[in-house]
């Protein structure tokens, strides 16, 4: 196996409020990112998986925290940097933003300023980090909006955000975001807000640019369906933990948390008519951070939960290469198979 | 950008045309003529007025034609041969009147709005970057101060502190030896002097609603995902934010700049009267009382020229920061 590009081990991010107690999103998250490969991070809305992203970024709002854990980002060339402890407005954040690390958002009619062109917006990044004039940096920025399929490139980067469809600004965001070659890239449900075609076509760029660039993926995404199609490994979120994370063939063939198994339940199928069977929702609704379990935040909804479940947070547990659940399920089969 | 701004212009003659039209129907409108009141006065003072010569004068003046008759007298005087007609009250020629009352006003105003911006725009950004601080509240405070205390009322408390520390008497923009003399480093000099009390008064409000302006729209932009997109580039905090959020922050701030340049002549009436400011203002005041028509529709025909161009150019200024105007886009 290859060396991470980055991990996260253990981190919690906390919210503040003046008003209210403090809110623990994010309470246990590992990830571990490898060159070339796609991480799909998968949960509910609201489960901390943005954030998690946003953290890796350190974009977080002013009330947010990484609490606790770390992001460790080895680039090779000055050995790991624990970017949870770096300052987020100081230089060696900024000079990893954009140029080692960069990120898509969800909303591409949001996402792009309103009023500079894309060509402004995408020659500001090159001339940031690498030492280019504007002419250079046009360039490559033309020669970047072609590679990501815009049309007649030369002239659509003189144009406004506004002139442009809404897979065409994805694409120009998506140039973007690898305008300095980054080793790592987040795309923050990059497919969402855009129609169906239009997302297939989004997600066929994606991965032929993982091939041109070599670069590594974190997939943020709801859609299971998008996870089978792009992912190469897949980490499952379910309210601000990380409950299981392995090669994504082998967690959607053989779900090991019970989450997991309910989500790849309520997935629809296409079937005939007759052959048709009531989708198995997930019993109950996600509760809010606040009225999280010491233990397990599943057990409020687990068909499975027993004893230890609400008191005791489950370990991590290998349960084939590489892939990893954490459910006391798991440690108890394990416990009792020497007995 | 070009086609627009023929559109704009073309538009701005038809209106300027009818703003002249309204103008002149104005001054009209108040029952009786300047000679009316001029007689008036007079009888009130003891003296005997002759209709022979009254009538004279009225004739002289075609106060009895029909209203479009002295319309295309006025505006034909005023296009042909750019002569906006007699002052009745100061016995002159109302363009040598009002040139250098109009300079004044816009010297003045001008410095006004500049101090403004000037004050106005890093406060107002820090307030919305740094909300809920200290400083936020400092600002919120002294904003709402300063939108509280009427204009005149400020250059009031100004002119009395001044004369009860420093002994000084801030009233008018010159002192009398250098109020006729033409410009030079010392009459600059009397200048500051003097107008550093009618410029402060003059900004206060306008500062105040400014900061509270900007920092309103700019923590709407400050939530916008672009923000986000531009942090996420590595720009620094301070590039981030002047560049992206405050840019768009300021479109409607530019889109109401067009009215600051009849404001620049007639909003300050009350102060150019209470500091005794040589400004168009108190003149338009005058004119109007005593029904001295021609210079009153100079002036009012002065503010509404201004006004159209003034929002022609904040239409173009707006054109030109934002493209979603320019090209009519959505």
């Amino acid at each position: 196996m290859t060396k991470p590009l980055l991990s996260v081990n253990d981190m919690a991010i906390v919210f503040t409020s003046p008003d209210e107690p403090d809110i623990e999103a994010v309470r246990q998250v590992d990830l571990t990112l490898t060159p070339g490969k796609t991480l799909a991070l998968v949960g509910e809305s609201g489960c901390g998986k943005s954030v998690t992203a946003r953290a890796v970024l350190r974009l977080l709002d002013k009330n947010a925290d990484i609490s606790r854990g770390e992001i460790l980002y080895d680039a090779a060339q000055d050995g790991p940097v624990d970017i949870a402890r770096l300052d987020p407005d100081g230089l060696a954040m900024r000079s990893i933003r954009g140029a080692q690390i960069s990120m898509i958002f969800q909303e591409p009619m949001t996402s792009l300023s309103p009023v500079h062109t894309i060509g402004n917006q995408i020659d500001e990044v090159i001339m940031l980090h690498e030492r280019m004039s504007q002419k250079q940096a046009r360039e490559r920025t033309i020669a970047l909006l072609d590679q990501v399929g815009v049309p007649g490139a030369r002239d659509r980067a003189n144009a406004y955000p506004f002139e442009l469809s809404g897979g065409l600004r994805q694409r120009a965001m998506i140039a973007m975001a690898l305008a300095c070659t980054p080793k790592l890239l987040i795309a923050d449900e990059p497919t969402t807000a855009l129609d169906v075609t239009t997302q297939a076509q989004i997600l066929d760029l994606l991965r032929q640019l993982q091939d041109d660039f070599g670069m590594a993926i974190l997939f943020i995404t709801h859609d299971l369906g998008v996870v089978a199609e792009v992912a190469d490994e897949v980490a499952v979120m379910y309210l601000g933990d990380v409950v299981e994370q392995g090669d994504v063939y082998e967690v959607f063939r053989a779900p090991q948390h019970p989450y997991t198994q309910a989500l790849m339940n309520s997935v629809p199928r296409l079937q005939r008519k007759a052959e048709r069977q009531r989708l198995s929702p997930i019993k109950g609704t996600v509760p809010s951070p606040k009225d999280r379990p010491e233990g397990c935040a599943f057990t409020s909804r687990c068909p499975h939960a027993f004893a230890p479940c609400p008191n005791i947070r489950p370990e991590r547990t290998e349960v084939g290469a590489g892939h990893i659940a954490r459910c006391h399920l798991l440690t108890q089969a394990n416990v009792e198979e020497p007995a | 950008m070009l086609r627009f701004a023929i559109n704009r212009l073309i538009a701005m003659v038809l209106i300027l045309w009818a703003v002249s039209f309204v103008a002149f129907a104005i001054i009209q409108l108040p029952p009786g003529d300047y000679l009316t009141t001029y007689v008036a006065t007079l009888s009130a003072n003891g003296d005997r007025v002759d209709p022979a010569a009254i009538d004279a004068l009225r004739r002289q003046y075609g106060f009895g034609e029909p209203y479009i008759v002295q319309y295309w007298k006025w505006i034909t005087g005023i296009l042909l041969r750019g002569d906006f007609g007699q002052s009745f009250e100061w016995k002159a020629q109302v363009t040598d009147l009002i040139w250098g009352r109009l300079g004044n006003s816009i010297l003045v105003e001008g410095l006004a709005v500049i101090l403004t911006w000037l004050v106005a725009l890093p406060i107002g950004i820090y307030s919305a970057v740094r909300k809920y601080s200290l400083g936020d509240y400092l600002a919120t405070v002294g904003g709402f101060i300063g939108l509280a205390i009427p204009n005149f009322f400020f250059a009031l408390i100004l002119m009395y502190l001044s004369f009860v520390w420093f002994g000084a008497n801030i009233g008018g923009l010159f002192s009398p030896e250098f109020e006729n003399a033409r410009w030079s480093l010392p009459r600059i000099w009397d200048f500051v002097s003097h107008a550093w009390a009618p410029i402060l008064v003059l900004s206060l409000s306008g500062t105040a609603e400014l900061i509270r302006i900007l920092r309103a729209n700019l923590l709407d932009e400050l939530k916008k995902p672009y923000v986000t997109t531009a942090r996420a580039k590595g720009l620094s905090e301070f590039r981030t934010i002047i560049k992206y959020p405050v840019r768009v922050a300021l479109n409607p701030l530019v889109s109401t700049l067009g009215w600051l340049l009849p404001a620049l002549v007639s909003s300050s009436v009350i102060v150019s009267v209470v500091l005794n400011l040589p400004t168009a203002g108190p003149m338009l005041l005058r004119s109007l009382t005593s029904q001295d028509m021609y210079l009153a529709g100079a002036i009012i025909l002065l503010l509404g020229v201004l006004t159209v161009i003034g929002t022609l150019v904040s239409d173009l200024l707006l054109a030109w920061l934002d493209p979603r105007i320019r090209y009519g886009g959505k």
